[in-house]
């Protein structure tokens, strides 16, 4: 679905679901994500449907993933870092609700 | 605990102008950004891009460009520059942000909220498939990684920013299968008395050239576009729509949606501003005066947030918030905020007077406003456009009953996303206007805040009031 204009200049490596990444410093994880073709980011809590970045711009909260052990990070406004590990989330509700 | 004159949320080409000239007359300035560089949402990325990839900046164009300079000054203007910085809450003379998982609390004389638009939700059957994104998504990833769409791609909508993305894109030597423009024909014949001030401002040639450059690229374009909508079960597989008299289905990779922006609420509506629909807009926003006083004494609000103007008027606005908040703290007499402001106020009004014309051709189609039964119109709790019917049918009458009895809008993104529509069909099915329908009540934070973050938070703060 996406590809790149040049390869990353300084890289920063992370892996989805165990699956190592290349992504560039200072880009966002949703970024890194859909560069590497991973657009299944998430299913959601009421029907089991995946879900992908929508908005990029932290507005939709589409991309929510686990990194690093903490549920609900939006991908698209979370920087990549060095060996961070990240898993596709299904959204617990109880979670989603806590501060709705 | 440090008190500055002049808080800023935002540090877009709004907030960038206003805190270079607060700083020019001696104000203490802070800027607030949840992003890690300045620019805002036009000029995203741009100082990197500048020094680290001539040739994107190149192919982003001139306008994009040209938001180096407001972020040079921006630097060199003295202003404390916060990045990474959410603001969730807000008080009148004071405000909390969240940055590296902890809270913070910073005090202000004056807030002046310039935190920009967010794209108008798209509903359609369909779109929340992955392989259906945003404009302004697909631009991010070309902004700020370089990363592109492969494959089929089709970009439907309308709007000044799809045409640029469309011309970016193909600057960048990226492929487009079709642009599906949903501008009803009769749009034209209402946007015909607007053109003259149009004509005047500069967007029309603007958008004239990137129209030309688009068809002389041998992309397919559809006219006046209706019935849209998304198939394909786990991922997006085609575009379908009627027009020119068929069914027309364009199998695809990448479905690319926009049309227009609106402000981004969540701010001033958590904070209690007065926000009037505004019907040439389409668009609720916050009730301002000329210098962007809100309801809310000590807060101000301009920009894209305030009520789309676009990036230049947003400058404009910026600098004459910036001469209010120093006439009000005595920096400046009334008088010399009159006469430093003559030139941004007469070239704001003609910026807006040019955006009348934009306005009327692109409205969102009627279609958007009530879209079909079956359309998730609620993305996070998954509410359709149907059940929010019933539910008004059967007793609720106001987004918040609807809100509480649907759990439409009670998701992360906190009605972002279905706000405007939920509006929309109530006022319809209740045969009121927009005006009389109101929003959902919105109440901090405006994002969910982690525990560990408040509980990090060096001050004593009352748990129950932030994370209910
Ligand atoms: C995704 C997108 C892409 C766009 N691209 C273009 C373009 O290429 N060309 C064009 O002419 N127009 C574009 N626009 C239109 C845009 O609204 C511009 O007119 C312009 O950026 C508006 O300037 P502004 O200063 O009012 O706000 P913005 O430039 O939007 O700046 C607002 C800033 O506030 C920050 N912010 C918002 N809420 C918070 C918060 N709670 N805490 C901390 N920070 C916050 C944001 O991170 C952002 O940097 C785009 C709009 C969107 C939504
Ligand atoms: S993609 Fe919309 S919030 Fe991240």
């Amino acid at each position: 679905m996406f590809r790149r204009l040049s390869d990353p200049e300084k890289k920063v490596r992370m892996t989805f679901e165990g699956q190592d990444i290349t992504a560039q410093e200072g880009e966002s994880v949703a970024a890194a994500l859909l560069a590497a073709g991973i657009t299944h980011l998430r299913q959601t809590p009421v029907s089991g449907h995946p879900r992908a970045p929508y908005c990029m711009m932290g507005a939709c909260f589409d991309c929510l993933v686990n990194i690093d052990g903490v549920s609900n990070l939006q991908a698209c406004v979370t920087p990549v870092r060095e060996g961070m590990s990240v898993h596709s989330q299904v959204a617990e509700k109880d979670l989603l609700h806590e501060d709705g | 605990m440090k008190t500055v004159d002049l808080a800023i949320v935002g540090a877009g080409p709004a907030g960038m102008v206003a805190a270079s000239e607060a700083r020019g007359h001696g104000l203490s300035v802070a800027v607030l950004d949840e992003q890690e560089a300045p620019g805002g949402q036009i000029y995203r990325a741009v100082e990197a891009v500048a020094a680290q990839a001539p040739e994107r900046l190149a192919l982003l164009g001139e306008d994009y460009a040209h938001g180096r300079r407001l972020a040079e000054n921006f630097r060199v203007s003295g202003a404390e520059h916060i990045d990474r910085a959410l603001v969730w809450q807000l008080e009148p003379n004071g405000l909390w942000y969240l940055r590296d998982e902890v809270c913070h609390e910073l005090k202000a004389n004056r807030i002046l909220l310039a935190s920009g638009a967010i794209e108008r939700p798209v509903p359609i059957p369909g779109w929340t498939r992955p392989g259906v994104m945003t404009a302004g998504g697909v631009q991010i990833l070309l902004k700020s990684s370089g990363v592109v769409p492969d494959g089929r791609v089709v970009l439907a909508g309308n709007g000044p920013l799809l045409y640029l993305l469309a011309a970016q894109l193909l600057a960048a030597g990226c492929r487009i299968g079709a642009l599906v423009e949903t501008v009803p024909y009769a749009r034209y014949l209402e946007a015909v008395p607007h053109l003259p001030a149009a004509l005047g401002s500069g967007y029309l040639s603007k958008g004239v050239r990137l129209l030309r450059h688009l068809r002389s690229s041998g992309t397919r374009i559809y006219r006046n576009a209706r019935d849209l909508r998304v198939e394909g079960e786990q991922h997006a597989e085609a575009l379908c729509f009627h027009a020119g008299g068929h069914e027309v289905r364009l199998d695809s990779d990448l479905i690319v949606l926009h049309e227009g922006v609106i402000p981004n609420q969540q701010l001033t509506r958590a904070l209690g501003c007065v926000h009037r629909w505004d019907d040439g807009q389409k668009c609720f926003r916050p009730e301002t005066d000329e210098w962007g006083n809100t309801s809310v004494e000590d807060v101000l609000t301009v920009g894209d947030g305030a009520g789309i103007g676009g990036a230049l008027a947003a400058e404009h606005a910026g600098r004459l918030a910036a001469l209010e908040v120093a006439r009000s703290l005595g920096y400046l007499q009334t008088r010399e905020r009159d006469r430093l402001s003559t030139s941004s106020r007469r070239q704001l009004n003609k910026l807006l007077q040019g955006r009348r014309f934009l306005e009327v051709l692109y409205a969102p189609p009627e279609e958007r406003q009530s879209p079909p039964d079956e359309t998730l119109v609620c993305r996070c709790e998954e509410v359709t456009a149907g059940q929010v019917r019933t539910a008004v049918r059967t007793g609720c009458t106001g987004p918040n009953q609807v809100k509480a009895f649907t759990r439409c809008g009670m998701g992360p993104c906190q009605g972002r996303m279905c706000g405007n529509t939920v509006s929309a069909i109530v006022a319809e099915t209740q045969g009121i206007t927009m005006e009389e329908c109101g929003y959902y009540r919105i109440r901090p934070p405006i994002k969910p805040i982690p525990l560990a973050a408040l509980a990090a938070a060096e001050v004593d703060c009352e748990l129950d009031d932030v994370a209910q």
